[in-house]
């Protein structure tokens, strides 16, 4: 029996799981409470949200064909490419980006350690769920799906580490279509995306709390913007495999063939003469 | 009506199990406990340690009684707690399983009771107006809008039956500490300590429970039907609280 | 009648009515603030009244050491309190005032009470809205956002502050509140889960107390130079009341059996809306707020054995029972008329639901009226609470009732210092007999128990404290204490070796049932004399053969109630006895010897206008009968009548 004298005198109390924290100063304070890491966490997630976001809105150039596609990945590299180097801006996005991920991720599983501190296992007899729904009770398996996903999707688009002689650096629409053409590829980027959808429903509802923002005006619709941005993003990213497979993105009747030596420059040129 | 009970039974010190009771000859007009009352009558006949569990008022306000009813704090009524349940809600043949409520700051005592008074820290650490005997000015001095004192009634109808703990997947007390903490930040009386308890009650409250995810069972557990926006407000509270460090400049 | 009042001194301060407190205040001896961190001060008990005077003390700067058996003070039954508190504020702008409001509980009281305690009542209830709004309370708000009153229990001004349905509940979370902070700040040492067993005296006079940790079983002893007793009352004595299961009198038994006189345990309040038992297994009954009589036909059939729902019984075979006997009052005549007259209808064979033990609550004419939604608003919880309860749908067919214990008048004796007959032991709240006379009006328990606790408690234990300046508390080791803790373990070990066969639970009933028979609404001289001789057997046999299983030193809740039904034996018999002196029928206490041709209760002012106070005598000998005169300066008597 944890039966302990927590304070001095007659007050009879359990132990606290966790000793008092002595505060840091601002904003190191914030890492240091689970309200304040929910905080982290809410904020880090809508920068990952508004990346996937425009991830997802910039691969949709995918269906105006191989060459706008390619302008599109090469306008990322040459962001502010007027005052500052190639590929400057993009890698600090992408630095941005990873410590959004590291912050994130580093909140999620120190919270999951306290909470498996704060809680004494199952219920032996079993327990019903009422409000808890999947997305919910799955947060901590879809969060490192998703993060293998991330790590997967690197090695193989932008780095190429399994197409081997097939990947061409810098045409992404034939990258794609490649990628797509093997079945586990398939799967693995089907079962991620759902898993992302589901993280970021409960992700998105959770934000709102965990910031605080609760206006009677409009706390319904709370759910269903959350819903709504799941559902959409689910949508945008899973058309890319479906219309492939149904023919929309074609690979076979490119005008630039990607086996070609001079391909980049060939996609450039389409772009010159105005049809892609 | 007949039923079979599935009930947990722990001596302390000792690794808790299920034990199952047969209960014939219950009356659907009778209360789960005292249904529980004529079971542990039997079992005193029959020479076997009654089941130990908590209750006291038996009308759903003192917050004391609180078992794990088929895998559902308080049981399967909603907005009722163990109390006021009864047995017209189950059929006749029936296998109920019972358990206490769990998480590592809710020991187990005996069988059904729990240790519930670390919620009695994290209303000692700031659950309060400071407002000694006698200090008082007249009530109708600060005129408090209808809204804010409906809502903060809202939040201070909140029992401390500890069933948002139990029901959360994560132990997390988050829904009695914003109920408490916003039962008081609501109030013009309760101003001038706000930035203060609120940090206190909540970094209190975590260290002895888990975190909130947002799962929403504690809502639905809650005899109270305590709302989850008042999560959302403290949340909002204690993040204002840190960013402009108004615990120590007094601010509001 | 003088040879009975001799050693009760009331203390009652001279001077006019309205000024006694006032006086009596600046007369009292005062405590320095540098020597009251000297003082030690037991609290037994964190309802409304211990909460609070915990609370306050710590704040005056007294080491406060305070019990409570429960894991958290919050759970005291004060919580369970739904209606309001009284305060003579006029913010109505109606007429009330502070003499109105003691005018109002004195005559309310059927003038069995002491007029300064309830003067001093009164004009300390406006204190207590300040403060308990001061400390948050969320009282109901107009929209502009003053304070909302009501008119409650008969009232006929508009006086009752109410936070919803739980006015208890958020008083006693202002008082926890207020005691938390002192555990918080060190003015107060928080004992939980500790059961007070017994009152220690030294030389006569209260210096600690000996309790038991209900988790591990341990006896501990606690030193102190005043020990306050707010442990409520003993309305469990019937087992079914509207009391919480644990409700108990054991600490006042304790310290009446160390010499502490118990007065007028006859008063015991009968709430008529109640919702009636349903089986024999039946643990408590639950209170439907009083203000459903606003609206609410009561009625019971004219056909015995009447088998019809009541929805096909026609009007003219109805018998609207108060209405027909107080055409003025109707259905709104206080609480100890319409439960008598529930009884009567009941005890005449025309109850009604399943086990004939109830009168119809009809709300039929209400939503005919008004609607549905009208009366939803109104009294949408209080029906849903009955349904939850019941099965049954009050806006279809009509509520059953039946009154049901409430709450104790009576209690430990104490002066106008709040102290009882042993020195340096207070007692406050319901636990003492003080300020309701012989029937409580509504609203008015929450006014008391915080009257008592924040403002009267914390002023007048400073005037007996400032006279033992400079002596230590007696020491734990002291024999008295050892005495004591002998004492418990004695009692312990013979509960826990008696091994019968009948649980506690089987003896506390059949207990019950003898007091609801005999010392229930309706006492008599025969009854009476039975019920002493039945309880005496029925406690010969409970000490026989009751089973208590298990062992001393864990949780035992077998062993903690074996106590409780024990002392309330003690108890019952005292009761039957005090109702058997008092030849008159007043407030509470009805006896059918004494009531007026049209069976109203009749006050005997001339030999009975007093408090009987009863002394302990040791184990097996019976109590002597002390009487306080009660006299009536500001308040002429007159006899009640609702016709």
């Amino acid at each position: 029996m944890a039966q302990a004298l927590s304070k001095p005198g007659g007050t009879k109390r359990p132990e606290p799981l966790r000793k008092p924290i002595k505060a840091l100063p601002f904003p190191l304070s914030l890492g240091q409470t689970a309200i304040g890491k929910k905080w982290l966490m809410a904020l880090t997630g809508i920068g990952l949200i508004g990346f996937v976001v425009a991830h997802m809105i910039g691969n949709l150039h995918v269906y105006e064909g191989p060459a706008v596609l390619a302008e599109y990945a090469e306008s990322l590299r040459t962001l502010g490419s007027g005052l500052f180097p190639r590929g400057l801006i993009l890698w600090i996005m992408r630095l941005g980006l990873i410590a959004m991920f590291g912050i994130h991720i580093w909140a999620a599983v120190t919270l999951n350690a306290m909470n498996l501190k704060a809680t004494s296992g199952a219920y032996p007899g079993g327990r019903d769920y009422i409000a808890a729904n999947f997305a919910s009770r799955t947060m901590r398996w879809t969060g490192p799906i998703i993060l293998l996903y991330v790590l997967f999707h690197l090695a193989d688009l932008t780095w190429g580490w399994w197409l081997g002689d097939n990947f061409v650096h810098g045409d992404p629409y034939h990258n794609m279509d490649a990628s797509f053409n093997r079945i586990p590829v398939l799967i693995i980027y089907i079962v991620a995306n759902v898993a992302l959808a589901f993280h970021i429903f409960h992700g998105a509802w959770s934000m709102f709390q965990s910031l605080g923002i609760n206006n009677p005006k409009y706390n319904m619709a709370r759910k269903g913007i959350a819903a709504g941005l799941a559902g959409l993003i689910l949508v945008g990213n899973l058309s890319f495999p479906i219309l492939n497979a149904a023919g929309l993105t074609d690979e076979e009747n490119r005008q630039c063939p990607p086996a070609a030596e001079d391909v980049l420059e060939c996609l450039e040129e389409q772009l010159v003469e105005g049809h892609g | 009506m007949n039923l079979t009970l599935k009930v947990w039974r722990q001596e302390p010190g000792q690794n808790g199990k299920f034990q199952t009771y047969e209960a014939p000859g219950i009356s659907e007009d009778m209360s789960f406990l005292e249904m529980l009352d004529v079971v542990n009558e039997r079992l005193i006949e029959d020479g076997t340690p009654p089941i130990v569990f908590e209750s006291d008022c038996r009308e759903g306000i003192c917050g004391t009684c609180n078992l794990m009813i088929d895998g559902k704090a308080h049981g399967p009524e909603k907005a009722t707690a163990t109390c006021q349940l009864h047995m017209r809600k189950f059929s006749d043949g029936d296998h109920i399983t019972i358990e206490p409520w769990r998480a590592a700051s809710f020991p187990i005592i005996r069988d059904l009771a729990v240790d519930r008074s670390a919620l009695d820290a994290i209303q000692e650490a700031g659950g309060y107006i400071t407002a000694p005997t006698g200090s008082a000015s007249d009530a109708n001095l600060t005129p408090v809008p209808k809204e804010a004192a409906d809502s903060a009634m809202d939040a201070a109808a909140c029992i401390g039956c500890g069933a948002c703990v139990a029901a959360c997947p994560n132990s997390a007390a988050q829904l009695f500490t914003s109920a408490k903490v916003m039962h008081m930040n609501l109030l013009p009386q309760g101003q001038a300590e706000r930035w203060k308890r609120t940090e206190n009650m909540v970094e209190t409250m975590e260290a002895y429970f888990g975190s909130c995810t947002n799962h929403g069972e504690c809502h639905e557990a809650c005899p109270k039907e305590i709302s989850l926006d008042f999560i959302a407000l403290m949340n909002k509270d204690y993040v204002k609280s840190k960013i402009k460090n108004r615990k120590l400049s007094g601010q509001s | 009648m003088s040879g009975y009042s001799d050693v009760l001194d009331s203390k009652v301060p001279d001077g006019p009515m309205a000024e006694k407190w006032t006086n009596h205040k600046f007369n009292m001896k005062l405590v320095n603030p540098a020597n009251k961190r000297k003082f030690e001060v037991i609290v037994v008990g964190t309802g409304l009244a211990g909460a609070s005077a915990a609370a306050t003390m710590g704040e005056l700067g007294y080491k406060v050491k305070a019990f409570t058996f429960h894991d958290s003070p919050r759970r005291a039954h004060s919580i369970a309190a739904q209606g309001g508190i009284n305060a003579a504020k006029n913010y109505q702008n109606d007429g009330d005032s502070v003499h109105r409001l003691f005018y109002d509980t004195v005559k309310g009281g059927d003038y069995r009470s002491r007029e300064a305690n309830v003067h001093r009542l009164a004009e300390v209830s406006v204190n207590i809205i300040d403060q308990a709004a001061a400390q948050g309370v969320p009282f109901a708000r107009e929209y502009g956002g003053l304070l909302a009153n009501r008119s409650f229990g008969g009232a006929q001004v508009s006086r009752t502050f109410y936070a919803r349905g739980q006015t208890g509940q958020q008083l006693l979370l202002g008082a926890y509140s207020a005691l938390m902070r002192q555990v918080n700040e060190g003015g107060v040492e928080l004992f939980n889960r500790q059961e007070m067993l017994e009152l220690v005296t030294k030389d006569g006079e209260a210096c600690g107390i000996v309790c038991r940790d209900v988790i591990t079983g341990e006896i501990s002893s606690h030193t102190a130079h005043a020990v306050v007793l707010a442990t409520g009352g003993y309305g469990n004595v019937y087992y079914l009341s509207t009391n919480a299961m644990m409700c108990n009198v054991t600490a006042a038994w304790r310290a009446h059996r160390k010499g502490a006189m118990f007065a007028n345990p006859c008063y015991t309040q009968i709430h008529p809306t109640c919702i009636p038992s349903s089986d024999p297994f039946q643990s408590k009954l639950t209170l439907m707020s009083e203000s459903l009589r606003n609206d609410g036909r009561i009625w019971v059939p004219d056909n015995f054995d009447e088998v019809r729902a009541a929805g096909d019984i026609p009007e003219a075979e109805r018998d609207y029972y108060l209405e027909r006997k107080y055409p003025a009052f109707g259905n709104l005549v206080p609480r100890d008329v319409a439960s008598r007259n529930a009884k009567t209808v009941v005890d005449a064979g025309k109850g009604v639901g399943p086990l004939k033990n109830g009168v119809y609550l009809d709300f039929a004419d209400a939503i005919a009226r008004d609607g549905e939604d009208t009366v939803r608003a109104k009294y949408g919880n209080l029906f849903d609470m009955y349904e939850r309860i019941t099965g049954e749908n009050p806006y279809k067919q009509p509520m059953r009732i039946y009154p049901a214990t409430h709450y104790t008048m009576g209690g430990l004796w104490v002066d106008y210092h709040l102290m009882t007959t042993v020195p340096g032991c207070y007692a406050i709240g319901e636990a003492n007999f003080s300020d309701h006379g012989a029937n409580r009006l509504g609203a008015s328990a929450l006014m008391q128990g915080l009257a008592d606790g924040y403002f009267v408690l914390p002023y007048t234990i400073g005037d007996q404290l400032a006279g033992k300046l400079g002596s230590d508390p007696v020491p734990a080791d002291d024999p008295v204490f050892k005495d004591a803790i002998a004492d418990v373990n004695d009692r312990t070990n013979k509960w826990l070796s008696v091994n019968g066969t009948k649980s506690v639970d089987h003896y506390h009933r059949e207990l019950g049932k003898l007091v609801w028979d005999y010392i229930g609404m309706e006492r008599n001289k025969n009854g009476l004399e039975k019920a002493i001789s039945e309880i005496t057997s029925l406690e010969e046999e409970f000490e026989k053969n009751v089973r208590v299983l298990g062992s001393a030193d864990t949780l035992n809740q077998s062993l903690e109630k074996v106590g409780r039904v024990s002392d309330f034996f003690g108890l019952a018999k005292l009761k039957a006895r005090d109702a058997l002196v008092r030849e008159e029928s007043a407030g509470g206490h009805f006896r059918e010897e004494h009531q007026t041709d049209e069976g109203e209760a009749q006050r005997d002012d001339e030999n009975f206008s007093h408090v009987t106070a009863w002394d302990w005598n040791g184990e097996g000998e019976a109590q002597t009968e002390h009487r306080e005169e009660l006299v009536f300066n500001e308040v002429p008597l007159t006899q009640r009548s609702y016709k």
